[in-house]
C-alpha cells in the first residue's frame, strides 16, 4: 500500500504528523498508557486471587476467543484514526461466517478466501460511497450493517449453518500452531502489521494526517480518498476474517451473531486512548483495550467459580458499561488537563 | 436576544412541517403500488396493523430527532426501552402495600419505568453536555450496560402478565383508533409545536446549527443538550411500556433491540440534518411510515424479512444522498 503513495507526499505527511508526536505531555502519556497500567493491575489481581488464572488453558482460550475482536479492533482503529467510523463490522463478520460455513466442505482455502473476500467487498462499498458520494461514514456503515445482516440471513436461510468437520476447516478456529492457537497467531500478526503500518509507513502517516485535518491533508496533495478507501477495505477484510474464525471455532455460520461487535471494537479503541475525532491513536493501546474488556468477562467467570458471589452472565455487560464509563470520564479529565498544559 | 431568536433566518429556522419532496413522493408511490397490487390493502385492519407497528418507532424517533437536531445521537434508546419494559411488570407484580390498589399500582408502573429511562437520559446528557464526551461514545455506555441492567432485573427471563389496564395501553381503542396511535400523533404534534413555537425549540436548532455561536449568544447550550437526552430517554421509556403492553409479556433480551437504527433511519429519511441545526418532526413521521410500508409491502408479496433489510439500507442511503444534493 505504501508504495502507491508518492514519496514527497509521504514526507509531507510526516512533517504534518511530527508536531503531534513532539507535543506529548505527561497527561497525554497517562491518557494513552493508562490502559496498559489498568491491564497489568487486572492481571496481577487475577493471578493472586485465582488458581489457574495464568495457566496455559485459561490464557490460550482467552486469546483464542478474543482474537476475533482483536482483528476487528485493528481495522476499527485505523478507520477511527482517519476520523471515520465503521458500524458494519459485526454483521459483516456474520455474513462472512455464513459464507465460509456454506463453502466449508471445499477445504480450507476457498472458504477462508471467500469469507475475507466478502468482508473486503463490504469494506470497498463503504469506502467507495464515503469517498465518492461524501456521505457521513456513520450513515453509510449503518446501511451496510443492515444490508450485511440481511444478506447473511438470506444466504443462511434464517438459521445457523453447520460447518463440515471433515475438510479441515475447523482447524482455522480450533487448531494450534507451535502450541499457540491459530486465531491468536492471526490476531498477533494483525496487531504487529498494523503497528508497523501506522508508525513506519507513509500510509500510516497519511491516516493520522487525514484525521488531524482532512482539508489540510488534501491541500498538501495527500491521496486522502485512496487512503480512506483503503482503511475501510482493511476494516471489512479483517471483519471477514473474524467471521471465518467465528464459523470455524464454533462449528457454525451464524447470521445473527456479530450484533454489537462493532460497539465492542469501538469501546476497545476508546479504552485504548484513541479519540474518536481521529488524528492520533496507537495500535498497542488498542490491543490492551481488547484484552482489558476480554479479561473482565474472564475474571467474572473465575469469581463465580470461587462461589463467593454468583453473578449471571448478564452482569458482564453492566460491568463493561460501568468500566467504559469510568475510562471515558478519566479520559475526558486527562484530555482537559492535557489541553490546559498546552499539549 | 429573544427578539433575534424569534426572527426566522433564511436557513437556520425552516418551516416546521416541511417534508422532503423525495420522501413524500416515495410515500405516495408506495401507497399507490399497494393500492394496485396488494390484496386487502385498503382496509381498516391493514391501516391499524401498520400504524400500531410504526407507533413505537415514531415515539422513539421523535426524541431522536431532537437529539440529532442538537448535533448529537442517542444509541441507548433500545436499552432504555428494555429497562422500562422490564421494570413495569416487576412493579405491578409486587402487589404489596399501596401497590396492591389497582389504580396506584398502574400509575406507579407507568411513571416509575419512564422515570428510570429518563435517569438514563440524564446520564447521557450529563456526559455529552458537561464532560463533552462525543455522543456516540457517551450513549454507547448505556447501549451496552442498559440492556444488561434490564436482564439482571429479570434474570433474563420472559415475564408474562395479565393486567387489564396495561392490556388496554397496548390494544385499547378510542373511536376505533388504537390508543397508541393517538398517543403517537399527540407526541408528534406536541414535539412539532415545541420545535416551531417555543424558545426551547429555537435553542435546540441554534445549538445544533452552530454551538459556539449559540453559546456566545447566551443560549444555555449545556442545559438544552441535557434536556433533549432526557426527553429522548423518557420517550424511549414510554415506547418500552407500549411494546410490553401489546404482547402482555416482557422479554428484556428483545425489547427495543435494534430500534436505534430504525429511529435514526426515520429521522434521516424525514429530512432532519444529521449534522444538526435542522429538525423535521413531521418528516420523521413520514420517514418511519416509509420504512414500515416498505417492510409491509415486501412481506405482503412474499419477500423475506431479510431482503427487506437490504432494501431499507438502500432507501436510507438514497434519502441521505438526495438530502445532501438538496443543500
Amino acid at each position: 500500500m505504501s508504495e502507491s503513495i508518492p514519496m514527497n507526499a509521504g514526507h509531507l505527511a510526516q512533517a504534518l504528523a511530527a508536531p503531534i508526536a513532539r507535543k506529548r505531555s505527561r497527561w497525554h502519556l497517562l491518557r494513552t498508557q493508562g490502559v496498559l497500567v489498568a491491564l497489568v493491575l487486572l492481571i496481577i489481581f487475577g493471578a493472586t486471587r485465582y488458581d489457574n488464572f495464568l495457566g496455559a488453558y485459561n490464557v490460550l482460550s482467552l486469546l483464542r476467543y478474543n482474537s476475533m475482536f482483536g482483528l476487528i479492533a485493528v481495522g476499527m482503529a485505523f478507520v477511527i484514526m482517519t476520523g471515520g467510523i465503521d458500524l458494519s463490522v459485526g454483521t459483516t463478520a456474520a455474513l462472512a461466517s455464513v459464507i465460509s460455513a456454506l463453502l466449508s466442505p471445499r477445504g480450507v482455502v476457498l472458504p477462508l478466501a471467500a469469507g475475507v473476500g466478502a468482508g473486503a467487498l463490504i469494506g470497498m462499498i463503504n469506502g467507495l460511497i464515503i469517498t465518492r458520494l461524501k456521505i457521513l461514514p456513520f450513515i453509510v456503515t449503518l446501511c451496510t450493517f443492515l444490508a450485511a445482516h440481511g444478506l447473511a440471513l438470506l444466504f443462511a436461510g434464517n438459521q445457523s449453518v453447520s460447518v463440515s468437520w471433515d475438510s479441515g476447516f475447523t482447524e482455522i478456529g480450533q487448531g494450534d500452531f507451535l502450541g499457540f492457537p491459530i486465531p491468536a497467531w492471526m490476531g498477533a500478526l494483525a496487531f504487529i502489521a498494523g503497528g508497523l503500518l501506522l508508525n513506519f509507513s507513509a500510509f500510516g502517516r497519511t491516516v493520522l494526517a487525514i484525521g488531524g485535518n482532512e482539508e489540510a491533508a488534501r491541500l498538501m496533495g495527500l491521496p486522502v480518498d485512496r487512503v480512506k478507501f483503503l482503511t475501510y477495505l482493511m476494516s471489512g477484510a479483517l471483519a471477514g476474517l473474524a467471521g471465518v474464525i467465528l464459523a470455524s471455532q464454533f462449528g457454525a455460520g451464524q447470521p445473527n451473531e456479530g450484533n454489537g461487535w462493532e460497539l465492542f471494537a469501538i469501546a476497545a479503541v476508546v479504552v485504548g486512548g484513541t479519540r474518536l475525532t481521529g488524528g492520533e491513536g496507537s495500535i498497542g493501546s488498542t490491543l490492551s483495550g481488547v484484552l482489558l474488556l476480554g479479561l473482565i468477562f474472564n475474571i467474572l467467570n473465575f469469581e463465580n467459580g470461587k462461589g463467593v458471589i454468583s453473578l449471571s452472565a448478564y452482569w458482564q455487560s453492566v460491568i463493561r458499561g460501568v468500566f467504559l464509563l469510568i475510562v471515558v470520564l478519566l479520559q475526558a479529565r486527562l484530555a482537559q488537563k492535557e489541553h490546559e498544559a498546552g499539549g | 436576544m429573544t427578539l433575534t431568536l424569534k426572527t426566522p433566518g433564511p436557513r437556520s429556522l425552516p418551516k416546521w412541517a416541511k417534508v422532503p419532496s423525495g420522501a413524500l413522493l416515495g410515500l405516495v408511490l408506495l401507497l399507490l403500488f399497494n393500492l394496485c397490487f396488494t390484496d386487502h390493502f385498503l382496509s381498516l385492519q391493514t391501516l391499524n396493523i401498520n400504524m400500531t407497528q410504526v407507533s413505537t418507532i415514531v415515539i422513539v424517533a421523535v426524541g431522536m430527532t431532537m437529539v440529532i437536531a442538537t448535533g448529537g445521537i442517542d444509541l441507548s434508546v433500545g436499552s432504555l426501552m428494555a429497562i422500562s419494559g422490564a421494570l413495569a411488570p416487576l412493579i405491578f407484580g409486587a402487589r404489596t402495600g399501596l401497590l396492591a390498589i389497582p389504580a396506584i399500582g398502574m400509575i406507579v408502573a407507568i411513571v416509575l419505568p419512564i422515570l428510570a429511562a429518563s435517569v438514563g437520559g440524564v446520564l447521557n446528557g450529563t456526559l455529552v453536555a458537561r464532560f463533552r464526551i462525543q455522543p456516540i461514545v457517551a450513549t454507547l455506555i448505556l447501549f451496552i450496560a442498559g440492556r444488561g441492567v434490564a436482564q439482571v432485573l429479570t434474570n433474563g427471563n420472559l415475564q408474562t402478565f395479565s393486567h387489564a389496564g396495561f392490556r388496554w395501553l397496548g390494544l385499547g381503542k378510542v373511536l376505533g383508533i388504537p390508543f397508541q396511535v393517538l398517543l403517537m400523533l399527540a407526541i408528534v404534534l406536541v414535539a412539532a409545536w415545541v420545535m416551531r413555537s417555543t424558545l426551547f425549540g429555537r435553542y435546540i436548532l441554534a445549538t445544533g446549527g452552530n454551538e459556539r455561536a449559540a453559546r456566545l449568544a447566551g443560549i444555555p447550550v449545556q442545559r438544552v443538550k441535557l434536556a433533549v437526552y432526557v426527553i429522548c430517554g423518557a420517550l424511549s421509556g414510554l415506547a418500552g411500556l407500549l411494546v410490553i403492553a401489546i404482547n402482555s409479556s416482557a422479554d428484556a433480551n428483545l425489547i427495543g433491540l435494534g430500534i436505534e437504527l430504525d429511529a435514526i433511519a426515520a429521522v434521516a429519511v424525514g429530512g432532519t440534518l444529521l449534522t444538526g441545526g435542522r429538525a423535521r418532526i413531521v418528516g420523521t413521521l413520514v420517514g418511519a411510515l416509509i420504512i414500515q410500508l416498505v417492510r409491509y409491502t415486501l412481506l405482503a408479496h412474499g419477500v423475506p424479512d431479510a431482503a427487506a433489510l437490504v432494501v431499507k439500507a438502500g432507501i436510507i442511503l438514497v434519502a441521505v444522498y438526495l438530502q445532501k444534493r438538496e443543500n
